[in-house]
């Protein structure tokens, strides 16, 4: 069972066209759709580090951030959890709006001074350094939880999730030990955006969240398809006997 | 694992996942905390992922995933509290007990932690023991609280 925490109308459901201003410019777009998504098909460029447009929003970097309202009461809110409705009146790129940018960039550059991804965000914001203290130099994870949501939404598994509360939350297994539900597909490894998660594959064998996995190798070609946990679990999703399987792409 | 102890709990909910957070502090309440066997019964039933347990347990301070004392001593550490000294009633709480704030003592009896703002500032310091409260709890109280309990 996919368990799902977000608000669906935050991402996908349509609702009717209504219009609003975004930088000045009236556009229409559909009710609800997230201003972050109504913003890009417009052609206005907003950075992100935490969303993914298969995935629910869940607002954790705010980089994304925009101004809303008219002058002087406008408010910030992150774009990606934030609905498009009529009358809407966004700033995406104002005075207030970058100030706000450039400080999560500095926040995060403190957090995972190493990272590359971050590095260039930041620079391409004209962030070099940050004045907030660095705990772990070696740290590389911004907390944005993708790893989580494509494990939890895409794959249907949720084998990790986050541990704890800032400053010492981290992406885990529960109770830090080998899960049981994981099934070795690599993907949180796959859709992280700083490569935090280690996996090894050596010898016919995945390890990875500190379990082994076998791998299955191809009945023709015999090179390694996937784990067999994974498998197998696509055999009890689609219904289909595991050994439809057992053969890799190349080769069917 | 206690089934029927559990049982007794669950069956107070609908098992909806929403029913989470109360059974986990009817848990709390029940056993000092959170067995690990305890949640995975609570997972099946509320089919709420262990992922998602572990995640709330480990965010809320109420929540504790290893055996808690007999009594849970708090000392507040919020902002009037912290001005008022609380910080030295820590130190001498942990030096008295001969345990650090988080942990439990060895002969099992006292839990100690620190918490935000109590609600009683104009007491402050304060500290509480289980359920009860201590205003103006200054250093040279400490040995006659804990000799409350000993
Ligand atoms: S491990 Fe990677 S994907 Fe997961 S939260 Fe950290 S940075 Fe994001
Ligand atoms: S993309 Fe919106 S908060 Fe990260
Ligand atoms: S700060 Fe301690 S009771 Fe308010």
């Amino acid at each position: 069972m996919v368990w799902k925490i977000s608000d669906e109308t935050a991402y996908d459901t349509l609702g009717e066209e209504v219009h609003l201003t975004i930088n000045g410019v009236t556009i229409r777009a559909p009710q609800d759709q997230s201003l972050l998504v109504t913003a890009r098909q417009n052609g206005f460029e907003i950075p992100t580090l935490c969303y993914h447009r298969d995935l629910p929003s869940e607002g954790h970097c705010r980089l994304c951030v925009v101004e809303i309202g008219e002058h002087p009461r406008t408010q910030i809110v992150n774009s990606c959890t934030y609905p498009t409705q009529a009358g809407l009146v966004v700033q995406t790129h104002s005075e207030t709006v970058l100030q706000a940018r450039r400080m999560v960039l500095e926040l995060l550059l403190a957090r995972t001074p190493k990272a590359k991804l971050i590095q260039e965000m930041a620079a391409a914001h004209g962030v070099y350094e940050s004045r907030f203290k660095t705990d772990d130099p070696e740290e590389l994870c911004i907390l944005c939880g993708l790893c989580v949501r494509t494990c939890r939404e895409v794959v249907g598994v949720s084998a990790i999730s986050m541990k704890g509360r800032t400053p010492d939350k981290q992406v885990a297994t529960p109770f830090m030990e080998k899960s049981s539900a994981c099934i070795g597909c690599g993907s949180c490894a796959f859709v992280c955006p700083n490569n935090v998660i280690p996996y090894t594959e050596k010898e016919g064998i995945r390890t990875i969240w500190g379990r082994d996995f076998e791998l299955q190798p191809c009945n023709v070609c015999g090179n390694y398809i996937a784990p067999k946990y994974q498998l197998e679990h696509w055999a009890k999703i689609t219904g289909d006997p595991v050994e439809n399987f057992f053969v890799c792409k190349d080769c069917r | 694992m206690d089934l029927p102890r559990l049982e007794a709990i669950l069956s107070r909910y609908e098992g909806e996942s929403w029913d989470l957070i109360p059974v986990l502090q009817d848990i709390q309440d029940a056993y000092s905390y959170l067995p690990k066997d305890e949640l995975q019964v609570v997972s099946e039933r509320l089919n709420v992922p262990m992922t998602q347990i572990y995640s709330v347990a480990t965010f809320f301070k109420m929540f504790s995933l290893l055996p808690k004392g007999k009594h849970q001593i708090k000392v507040c550490l919020g902002t009037t509290c912290h001005l008022r000294g609380g910080g030295r009633v820590v130190e001498s709480l942990s030096h008295r007990l001969g345990v650090e704030v988080g942990y439990t003592t060895k002969d099992m009896q006292f839990s100690l932690e620190t918490v935000g703002c109590l609600g009683s500032c104009a007491q402050a310091p304060v500290m509480m023991v289980d359920d009860k409260y201590f205003g103006r709890s200054t250093v040279d109280k400490v040995p006659k609280i804990l000799k409350l309990y000993k």
